[in-house]
């Protein structure tokens, strides 16, 4: 008991500095516990739930460590000696039965959670979706509007309070869509196409990346997003001023490129995500070789690629 | 491994878990089992990890079936004939070597070399089967690099493939050691070794038979 | 004639990994023309280098994994300097560098420095605290080790010759198929991992083989130590992963090297099988590693408690359910790939179920040390180290396994900091205990007990502050493998966590220190009784270190914990059992079949990754041959003869002796 005294005495205090420290800077700009939309606060949510109810067991089980490691030091003439309390059945059971029961609470959350908080699941909304398809190059986001028939690279525009629905594919390799602060990240594969449903109900501009390495320009395969009001957006897309989107432009995006400086397209082929999620658009030219790889490249069949 | 041969009998009260007889070697408190039983046991497991590489293979062929890519389906190129025939070859060989197994067991030089020929002429036949059925189909431009479909199929009928090829050379190695060493006791564990491959060999064959060949040309 | 090999393929643009490799090839010669100078070539030869016994396998497996770990710390090191100075710059590693960085450093710390310690361990304490005198195959485990040697030796090598892969330490395609890594860094990996990838599962056969089929008279399964039940189911793990491992790379090795499809972009290929199948061997590797670090907790805290290990039986049923489960929880590393809620719940919910085994495991331990009477030793601090913080990786493991969180938290810092806290304050914390444990039977002195703290304290404080920064900055959003980076909010914590590896270095070094003195005062520290800490396995029966065949006579084991029986009755008697009778011992020869095979397998690795098709070609005959070479030999054992065995057990039992007479223990 002196030891649970001194534990309050000594580490409680240097604790709540910490903690106090800490709590403020977790909630700092872009981190995920300061979401701004259904999607982000869902997660968060889910996340301090499983956390706490962890960490019911978790101190409990920490501190009688500690106790016990204590009390029982051979030095401790006070403390009993049992060399033969090597089983107990009651012990047992509960030591089987708490991580169990914590488990069995923990797949109920896990259970509901997965299921309202799928990205396929649309948000529920009176408000029709805006589409936007997501593309991942080689080292930038390619991001098309459909219904505004603009297309932007390395940005992404949205407007606050209307349900965002993505489409996510990839020209290259694996890439994953994440804005931290509006939740829910999810991978760009090729071939395969990948829905994402979010929703921002702030305006401001936040942080947006590539969650998986992608290779050597994937530090900068950034397209922070910026949320703006409804009227604004609508502004913001017929003010979009660039090039057409063509197969023609669609071979300028596969070429390897790193920390591209965003910029836009006006006109947009209709069939043009469809067509790279399905592989009908032949696949860029991977880096100019590593080391030792140059005249592999030479050598090697490539055989089949339509 | 040495095993000292003890025999023990320890009455044992105190004994969990452990119905039957509990003493026999190898077991619960036997002490060391024998060299054979370990030698078998040891390359039995082995076995098992070569299963679950085939494993491996079939679901990966399974899940690469449908993506021809435009190419030939499992129909257009199978060509079951040859497969009847190669399936002969190698059940041929898998008796002979059956058959080897007790000349082994009777000691006799002669006819284990003669069965052991047979097992290799046979498992000999069906490779070059195999290779001319991957070579027509080469030849026709539907090689491994054609679709993901050919690459599963060429990737699961070929690890077979290399599989007798590396049991031949084994083979043909097996036939040496006895002719130059006799029926010396590791050299026949060895053999008990090669002939549990190489019927191994014929069940992933079976298995490919069905799964791959009668699936692929009926469906 | 050389294939890709040109002289191009030396990266003198590149002055770290050029001068690194030239300290190391310096040091290399160095050390061999000393070996040659002193005339201790023949020792080695003899001694080391073409022995089959478990012990010296087990001491070069620990040796080899010792130097992979200083090897991927250093790259450690590397990375939290280039994030520390990474802010809105470049830092000094351009992205070529320091993707190859991260790629061998979680390649090397699992599969070079983990596995081999983890192997190492198991290899000398396996077979002794069985009760026998080798593992089922002798030379089988020198072919293992030496093709684990293998692939660290090819991994190093593409420090200097060509370039490591840039791909992570799972090489996900597309980005390692040939299109998007057209250099020989993925080469490398796929060589070096394969070769020895099948030198583990040997090892797995072996051990399985050994642990069911070979122990002592009355060694029945109930009656084994924790240890050898944790290295049995880390072994049945081996068994049934590592197969999936080869035929992984397998596949990916064709795509890269004959243009198959299985994972290409084009054709029908399929990355999505990739991911599967890695993971498929992926997670049961973590637990391969993690199982048998159970086991040496287990041993330590019972040991320096003073007891039994609390609910044995339940310990085993806990790894048995832990070995099953962790084959059923894969999909749990690509959750945000959209596999729809019913799979997330149902693989988040089987990712949780691990948690109650390992849950079991540390209240367990607990009552294990209820009641007992401890005795903080190093390996016992390191126990505590590792109780205390491994709960909190375990709750972020299963905060992970919540699909709603992982969708925020997924590839990012925080899942850095979780999987740190769980191999290293799990696995790597449990090695160095072990280590420590084990070091007087191995070599006949016990460690440094001062040193031994301080590169605890030092390590514990520098493991909080280097790892807890990075689940802030992975709140905070920041995700894993950034080269550099622009975020403000950021970059204090990383410098913060930069200090933390400096406090780290200092343990490094303190280690090492430790590892000197205790050389320097091995006299001092010896250990004569051959149980320097009571133990309570029959690996302490023996001396220290032991003698080639273990134990004269098998023990003949009729309880659970024999050998502290026999010790209590020893001292209530005050007199040893009856002298047995002495026989003959047959014991394996030597063989230089691994090295050989090791030295062809090299050949083969080296002339795949750079397409010298003669030198592979040569690399296969020669490696046929060796094996024709030892089917061949005629006499595969030799005797020790029964006068021999007599005299040394004599000279053991009268050291035990002694202690029942003075009442001198090493552990009072
Ligand atoms: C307490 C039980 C554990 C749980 C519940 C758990 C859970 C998880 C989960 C869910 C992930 C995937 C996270 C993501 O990709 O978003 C993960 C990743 C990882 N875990 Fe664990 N884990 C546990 C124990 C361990 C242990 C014991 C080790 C190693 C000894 C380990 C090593 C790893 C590694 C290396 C990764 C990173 C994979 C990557 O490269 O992305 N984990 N773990
Ligand atoms: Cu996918
Ligand atoms: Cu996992």
């Amino acid at each position: 008991m002196i030891f649970i005294r001194r534990v309050g005495r000594r580490v409680l205090p240097c604790f709540c500095v910490l903690a106090a420290g800490l709590l403020p800077s977790l909630a700092q700009a872009d981190s995920i516990l300061e979401p701004v939309g259904p999607v982000g606060k869902g997660d968060a949510l889910i996340m301090m739930d499983a956390l706490v109810i962890m960490l019911a067991i978790v101190i409990p089980t920490m501190i009688a460590t500690l106790g016990f490691a204590w009390w029982y030091r051979a030095s401790n003439t006070r403390a009993v000696y049992r060399p033969d309390f090597t089983y107990s059945g009651k012990i047992e059971l509960v030591v089987w039965s708490i991580p169990t029961l914590t488990i069995f609470f923990l797949g109920g959350v896990i259970w509901i959670g997965s299921h309202t908080l799928d990205p396929f699941t649309p948000i529920p909304s009176a408000a029709k979706p805006l589409e936007i398809e997501a593309v991942s190059f080689d080292w930038k986001w390619l991001f098309i509007y459909p219904e505004q028939n603009v297309a932007t690279v390395n940005q992404l525009v949205v407007p606050v309070g209307r349900p965002l629905h993505f489409r996510i594919t990839s020209a290259s390799v694996f890439n994953v869509f994440f804005v931290p602060r509006l939740g829910s990240m999810i991978y760009a594969m090729n071939g395969m196409v990948s829905q994402l449903n979010l929703r921002a109900d702030k305006p401001g501009k936040y942080l947006g990346f590539s969650a998986h390495f992608s290779g050597d320009g994937f530090p900068d395969m950034r397209f922070d997003p910026v949320a703006v009001p409804a009227a604004q957006f609508a502004n913001w897309a017929n003010g979009v001023k660039g090039a057409q989107l063509d197969r023609n432009a669609l071979g300028q995006l596969l070429k390897q490129s790193r920390a591209v400086k965003p910029y836009a397209y006006r006109g947009v082929d209709p069939a043009l995500f469809d067509a790279i999620a399905a592989r009908r658009v032949a696949p860029g030219e991977g880096p100019e070789g590593g080391r030792g790889g140059a005249e592999g490249r030479n050598v090697m069949p490539h055989g089949g690629a339509p | 491994m040495s095993t000292a041969d003890s025999t023990i009998t320890i009455a044992d009260p105190f004994r969990l878990g452990h119905r039957g007889p509990n003493l026999a070697r190898g077991h619960g408190g036997g002490g060391p089992a024998t060299k054979r039983v370990v030698v078998g046991y040891g390359f039995w497991l082995f076995l098992l990890t070569d299963i679950i590489i085939f494993a491996c293979l079939f679901a990966s062929y399974a899940v690469l079936a449908q993506a021809t890519a435009g190419g030939p389906t499992a129909k257009q190129i199978f060509d079951t004939d040859r497969v009847a025939w190669e399936t002969a070859c190698l059940l041929a060989s898998s008796f002979c070597c059956g058959l080897a197994t007790i000349a082994v067991a009777k000691r006799d030089q002669f006819l284990t070399q003669l069965a052991l020929l047979a097992t290799g002429l046979t498992g000999l036949a069906f490779i070059l089967l195999e290779s001319s059925e991957f070579a027509a189909l080469n030849a026709q431009g539907y090689g491994p690099s054609r679709s993901a479909f050919l690459t599963g199929f060429f990737t699961l009928v070929g690890c077979h493939g290399v599989h007798v090829t590396a049991g031949l050379l084994w083979l043909g190695t097996m036939m040496a050691q006895f002719y130059a060493k006799g029926f010396r006791p590791d050299i026949g564990r060895r053999f008990l070794c090669f002939s549990m491959f190489w019927h191994f060999l014929d069940v992933v064959w079976v298995a490919i038979f069905s799964l791959v060949y009668l699936v692929g040309t009926r469906l | 004639m050389l294939g890709k090999l040109s002289w191009s393929a030396i990266p003198f643009d590149q002055p770290i990994p050029l001068i690194a490799g030239a300290v190391v090839v310096l040091l290399m010669l160095g050390a061999l023309a000393l070996v040659l100078a002193k005339g201790w070539m023949p020792y080695l030869w003899k001694e080391w280098i073409t022995s089959v016994d478990h012990k010296r396998l087990g001491i070069m497996y620990v040796l080899l994994g010792l130097l992979m770990l200083l090897r991927g710390f250093i790259d450690a090191i590397m990375m939290r300097a280039q994030q520390a100075v990474a802010y809105h710059a470049q830092g000094y590693l351009p992205p070529e560098h320091y993707n190859q960085v991260f790629s061998a450093h979680g390649t090397i710390m699992v599969l070079f420095a983990a596995m081999p310690l983890v192997i190492g361990l198991m290899n000398f304490v396996v077979p002794l605290q069985l009760g026998v005198r080798d593992v089922a195959f002798p030379t089988l485990n020198s072919v293992s080790f030496w093709l684990t040697a293998t692939g660290a030796l090819l991994v190093n090598i593409s420090l200097v010759v060509g370039e490591f892969a840039r791909t992570g330490w799972l090489p996900y395609p597309p980005l390692s198929e040939l299109r998007y890594s057209p250099g020989v860094g993925v080469d490398y990996y796929l060589w070096a991992v394969q070769i020895s990838g099948i030198g583990t599962l040997l090892t797995g056969i072996n051990f399985v083989t050994t642990i069911l089929k070979i122990r002592a008279p009355g060694m029945t399964y109930m009656r084994m130590p924790m240890f050898s039940w944790t290295a049995l189911a880390s072994c049945l793990l081996i068994l049934a992963a590592f197969p999936v491992l080869t035929a992984t790379l397998a596949m990916l090795t064709l795509d890269r090297y004959l243009g198959f499809h299985f994972f290409t972009n084009e054709a029908g290929g399929n990355a999505m099988m990739f991911m599967n199948l890695i993971w498929a061997w992926g997670h049961p590797e973590v637990y391969i590693l993690v199982l048998p670090a159970f086991g040496i907790y287990s041993e330590v805290i019972s040991t320096f408690s003073g007891k039994p290990l609390f609910g044995y039986r339940s310990m085993v049923a806990a790894t048995l359910f832990i070995c099953v489960v962790s084959f059923m929880t894969w999909l749990h590393h690509f959750f945000t790939m959209g596999a729809g809620g019913d799979v997330n719940a149902a693989f988040g919910i089987s990712t949780s179920i691990i948690a109650v085994g390992t849950g079991v495991k540390i209240y367990n331990w607990l009552f294990t040390m209820y009641g007992g009477r401890i005795r903080f030793t190093t390996p016992m601090l390191w126990s505590m180290g590792f109780l205390t913080t491994f709960i909190t990786g375990g709750l972020t493991g299963v905060l992970l396994a919540v699909p709603p969180a992982d969708f925020i938290l997924h590839n990012s810092m925080f899942l850095v900091a979780h999987f740190h806290h769980v191999i290293v304050a799990g696995v790597v914390f449990a090695l160095l205990a072990g280590i420590e444990f084990w070091w007087p039977k191995a070599f006949g002195y016990r460690l440094h007990e001062g040193w031994g703290k301080a590169t605890f304290w030092f390590s514990i404080v520098g493991f909080y502050v280097t790892f807890m920064p990075m689940y802030v900055v992975g709140i905070l959003g920041m995700t894993r493998r950034l080269q550099h980076y622009d975020v403000a909010e950021w970059h204090w914590w990383l410098q913060i966590s930069s200090v933390g590896v400096l406090i780290l270095i200092v343990a490094a070094g303190c280690q090492v220190a430790q590892l000197l003195v205790s050389y320097i005062r091995r006299e001092e520290l010896k250990d004569i009784t051959g149980d320097p800490w009571n133990g309570r396995t029959l690996e302490w029966v023996t001396t220290s270190p032991p003698p080639v065949y273990n134990f004269a006579v098998l023990p003949q084991v009729i309880d659970t914990e024999y050998y502290w029986e026999l010790k209590q009755r020893a001292f209530e008697q005050a007199r040893l059992s009856e002298e047995p009778k002495y026989e003959a011992i047959e014991m394996p020869r030597n063989s230089p079949t691994g090295f050989v095979c090791a030295f062809f397998a090299t050949i083969i690795g080296f002339a795949l990754i750079w397409h010298i098709w003669w030198l592979m070609i040569v690399g296969l005959i020669g490696a046929y041959a060796t094996f024709v070479v030892f089917a061949w030999r005629d006499v595969p054992e030799y005797m020790i003869p029964a006068d021999e065995v007599a005299q040394q057990d004599r000279a053991r039992r009268a050291a035990r002796q002694h202690i029942l007479n003075t009442g001198e223990v090493a552990w009072q």
